[in-house]
């Protein structure tokens, strides 16, 4: 095994640069007039994404040696992980965020995950969408405490949305949040007299008892329909690809560029849980991961110097085994990788201390281990994007003090 | 609290107001029977009210206490319809499980060399099998029957207590194999056992595949280190009968894994003690130990994977254990887990639990303590008679007082049904009610976390929620809802519906019980009727179906 710091010195590349230089999306939102509010999107992969064909640490030996048939070949080999910086490469079917790396806009997180040592799906995603890992009684989402703290008195209805049938677990709690899978579809299906008598049925008994109160959901999708953001076209040339992530993430961009007051948005995307058949720079893990990228990539795109304002984060329940099983997959895990993108974001960067993957560095013998839990990347994003108050709350019984954050955030 | 919350407690708040003017402690008879039709049953149908005040309130509680005389053919005789309702959970294993497992298997073959996509395949697989075969008909006819009974049976408390229950005892049916097994969880676990004793009803849901493989108890097994030895004859013995287990040592030994603490964890914080019910993280880990064993049956057990409960010694922790201060010495084995499943049913912290969370659903989202402590106490006398217990919580003060009366907002599933038992709707299809669900927020047998649904307001409402209700209202009373059939017009006598305003008040009248607030009265009136100009276009009953939408999606039938 190489000696991560010996092979980053040896290959004559410096890591501090990323820090110093502003990434692209901050010099175009200085550029432009924007001056619409921040929002936070965060992505689910549901299924737990293998991180190790993500961001491929290349540079370990011990890598290849678990994965006779599923490693992404280094650097130049065919089909080889793209170098990102001398000993992490990104998978190759990532060649769409490539640019957002390399002019700063993109971190990744390696080695970061809920601490729990659960390995079900379930137990692992209630988990991190709680907030509490290993606390089950744990009622609301932790975006949703979030987004409870900002007290603001002008808040939009539109503040907290998911793309998706049901109020995912993250956002559900008392602050409300607007689930949804259709922008052109929220409202009320029945005509201006039928909504107008809901509305007014609602808001006399709110006038009466608790004047000023917000009604929410009137507003929602009153502001939905005078904003009509279903109408905007993709800008700048940006196209989506298939799929139910970019459907969420183009109507995420619509929301954000309707200024209808989003701070947080939330899509899933699954199709991670590659136990069989997983494949290394082609096969189901690079289909999945060549989409989920172009969707990402068109969404910034679209967006254009609005992501000035906008940070993008991705989470997974866990990683999967360093080594590959019997049936050319990989099972459940422990760490995993986290996209970090956008503005503000001190990219061009692999954050995270490596934890290394001979057997003895690794987790109960067979996971990547966790050097980063995954509170101290949010508790940064949402103080520093979000301007929480506190997160005392959002992580109870939780010590996710600034001397823990990365610094990935400017 | 959330603003739609406030929006109705607010609105509550004004009734109250309106009221003390002229002071009414007491609920009336007409009062009485809207509290038990919403409380103790999935909210009136026409005529009920009236039904049930003039026949007494009292004697129909009574009836409903004993939901076994209650004959309920009509319903029951639909749901003898559903073909997987009397199968075994080793029948629907095999029959709707194994070929799932079977086109699993072979797309894992066939992906091997990971240029095609296994999805894809097991997708084709999937549709070879017979549309009567695949897994969905299961959770269809789970759905229908809880649907069905919910809305038609005439066992209605029954009814809320299997939501109570089967909420409290929560399986999700995303998890694994889980949605094979809860047909015969709910049918032969919570069903039977509901009305009976506590402990009967608890050692019931330890001991099933259901929930043995959701919380994960199925795997919890001993460390190597502390698995028993047998005797060479006693594992040549069985293994001649080839059974796990009496599996001979070496196998057992080689048994990877080890303890699980999830269920020992739920059944004390969940199931019994509740979260401050003194147990400590030591316990959780000792009952895990006490519980190691206790799993299901894999295939070559025969019956079929996870068809049923089965304790296999060799996996069973021989060491000592302590659990809240009961000690068992090294060497036990299954009457270690019945005991302490006993001490826990019967445990004041589990009275305690069970009574708060009886109130809350029955009577309010923070119940009186009084009223919870005397309903604890009922259990305790009772030896944990869920009967009596029952019967305590609707026999108090504080569920007939006038600050318990409509002031709960009623959950998706709630709402739905009594809308549906509103406008009298026929049922030919549960989906739309099912999809509906999951919109409001409250998919059934869809609960991920152990914790089930909440009976609080504030989780149940978010704008979406709030806006899929109104939606549902409209589409059911305008019968746009496929699979359920309503005539709005038929609700109220063809003389009312020639006039305007009389006709909206007997559709206010027919679908809450009359209880509309001014507001909503006004709105409606202002709204839709007096849009009509008489002298072009008269009157003519069409605008009847949106009146019942605004009825049905007002604030006022949001509570119960």
């Amino acid at each position: 095994m190489i000696d991560r710091r010996i092979f980053l010195k040896s290959s004559g590349l410096a890591l501090v640069g990323g820090s110093l230089l502003p990434n692209v999306f901050v010099k175009m939102a200085k550029a432009s007039t924007t001056k619409g509010s921040k929002t936070l999107v965060a992505i689910f992969q549901r299924g737990a994404v293998d991180g190790l064909n993500v961001i491929v640490p290349y540079g370990e030996q011990a890598y290849y040696a678990a994965r006779p048939t599923i490693a992404v070949p280094r650097p130049g080999a065919e089909g080889g992980a793209i170098d990102l910086d001398g000993f992490f490469g990104l998978h190759p079917s990532l060649a769409s965020l490539t640019p957002h790396f390399k002019d700063h806009s993109a971190a990744f997180v390696h080695a970061v995950g809920s601490p729990d040592a659960t390995r079900s799906h379930f137990d692992a995603q209630d988990f991190m969408e709680s907030g509490t890992p290993g606390v089950k009684s744990t009622e609301d989402g932790f975006l949703s405490r979030a987004v409870g703290l900002k007290k603001e008195p002008k808040a939009s209805p539109l503040r907290a949305v998911a793309l998706s049938p049901a109020l995912p677990r993250i956002l559900s709690g008392a602050a409300g949040a607007v689930a949804m899978t259709n922008l052109g579809q929220f409202g009320i299906r029945g005509g201006a007299n039928v909504s107008g008598g809901f509305e007014s049925m609602y808001s006399e008994a709110v006038a009466g008892a608790l004047g000023g109160t917000a009604k929410e959901s009137f507003d929602a999708a009153r502001i939905l329909k005078s904003a009509d953001p279903q109408k905007l076209q993709p800008e700048n040339g940006a196209i989506y690809p298939a799929g139910p992530l970019a459907n969420s993430l183009r109507q995420i961009a619509q929301l954000i560029k309707s200024n209808v007051g989003l701070e947080v948005a939330f899509a899933d995307v699954s199709g991670w849980d590659t136990h069989a058949g997983e494949g290394g720079a082609q096969g189901q893990l690079a289909n999945n991961l060549r989409t989920f990228s172009d969707a990402i990539a068109a969404f910034t795109r679209d967006l254009g110097s609005r992501m000035g304002d906008v940070v993008l984060v991705t989470m997974s329940e866990f990683g999967r085994t360093v080594r590959e099983n019997g049936n050319r997959g990989t099972d459940h895990g422990h760490a995993n990788v986290m996209l970090i993108l956008g503005g503000g974001v001190k990219g061009g960067k692999v954050y995270g201390k490596w934890p290394g993957l001979a057997s003895q560095q690794l987790y109960e013998n067979r996971d990547l281990a966790i050097t980063t839990d995954f509170r101290d990347i949010f508790a940064e994003l949402l103080t520093k994007q979000m301007a929480v108050p506190s997160l005392k709350s959002v992580f109870p019984g939780y010590d996710a003090s600034p001397s823990k954050w990365r610094g990935i955030l400017a | 609290m959330n603003p739609f919350t406030k929006i109705l407690v607010g609105a509550l708040g004004l009734a109250l107001l309106t009221g003390a003017s002229t002071p009414n402690p007491k609920l009336t008879e007409r009062q009485r029977a809207m509290h038990v039709l919403n409380r103790l049953a999935f909210g009136p149908r026409p005529g009920d009210v009236d039904a049930v005040a003039k026949s007494g309130v009292d004697a129909w509680i009574e009836q409903q206490l004993h939901p076994e005389a209650i004959p309920d053919r009509a319903v029951e005789a639909r749901i003898a319809l559903l073909p997987t309702m009397t199968l075994s959970n080793a029948q629907i294993v095999k029959t709707y499980y194994e070929p799932v497992l079977m086109a699993r298997k072979k797309a894992n073959a066939e992906a091997k060399d990971g240029d095609v996509d296994k999805k894809d395949i097991r997708r084709e697989l999937m549709q070879d099998i017979p549309p009567g075969q695949r897994p969905q008909v299961v959770m269809n006819d789970l759905l229908s029957q809880r649907i069905l009974r919910a809305a038609e049976s005439d066992r209605q408390l029954n009814e809320v207590m299997v939501d109570f229950w089967m909420n409290h005892f929560n399986v999700f049916s995303g998890k694994g194999i889980d949605r094979f097994l809860l047909t015969s969880y709910e049918r032969d676990v919570i069903r039977p056992h509901m009305w009976g004793r506590f402990e009967d009803l608890l050692m019931a849901t330890a001991k099933s595949p259901a929930m043995l493989f959701y919380l994960d108890n199925a795997r919890s097994i001993a460390a190597p280190e502390n698995r028993p030895l047998f005797s060479q004859r006693a594992t040549f013995g069985a293994r001649r009968f080839g059974r796990m287990d009496a599996m001979p040592r070496l196998q057992a030994n080689q048994q990877k894994g080890g303890l699980n603490e999830n269920y020992a964890r739920e059944i004390m914080e969940l199931h019994t003690l509740g979260v401050d019910g003194g147990y400590t993280q030591k316990d959780v880990t000792e009952l895990a130990r006490v519980l190691t064993g206790w799993t299901i049956t894999r295939e070559r057990d025969g019956g079929g994977e996870g068809a049923a409960f089965i304790f296999r010694p060799f996996l069973h922790d021989a060491g000592s254990k302590v659990v809240l201060g009961v000690r068992f010495p090294a060497g036990g084995g299954i009457q270690e887990g019945e005991k302490m499943i006993q001490i826990l049913a019967h445990h004041p912290a589990t009275a305690h639990h069970i009574a708060y969370k009886l109130c809350q659903r029955l009577v309010a989202d923070e119940p009186p303590p009084a009223l919870v402590n005397r309903v604890a106490a009922k259990f305790l006398a009772t030896g944990g008679d869920l009967r009596q217990t029952v019967k305590a919580v609707i026999s108090s003060p504080e569920f007939w007082s006038q600050e318990s009366y409509r002031s709960k907002v009623k959950s998706p599933f709630e709402y739905t049904i009594s809308a549906v038992r509103a406008v009298n709707g026929k049922i030919t299809d549960v989906t739309p009610i099912a999809r509906a669900l999951q919109q409001i927020g409250e998919p059934l047998y869809g609960a991920q976390p152990p914790t089930g649904y909440s009976d609080k307001a504030d989780v149940w409402i978010n704008t979406g929620a709030l806006m899929n209700r109104l939606n549902f209202a409209l589409a059911l009373a305008a019968n746009k809802l496929p699979g359920v059939q309503s005539d709005i017009v038929s609700l109220i006598p063809s003389a009312e519906a020639s006039d305007a305003s009389r006709s909206v008040e007997a559709l206010a009248l027919a679908l809450t019980g009359g209880n509309l607030t001014e507001e909503t009265r006004s709105t409606i009136k202002s709204r839709i009727v007096e849009r009509k100009a008489p002298a072009q276009n008269p009157w003519d009953n069409t605008q009847l179906p949106t009146v019942a939408g605004l009825i049905l999606g007002s604030p006022e039938f949001q509570r119960q």
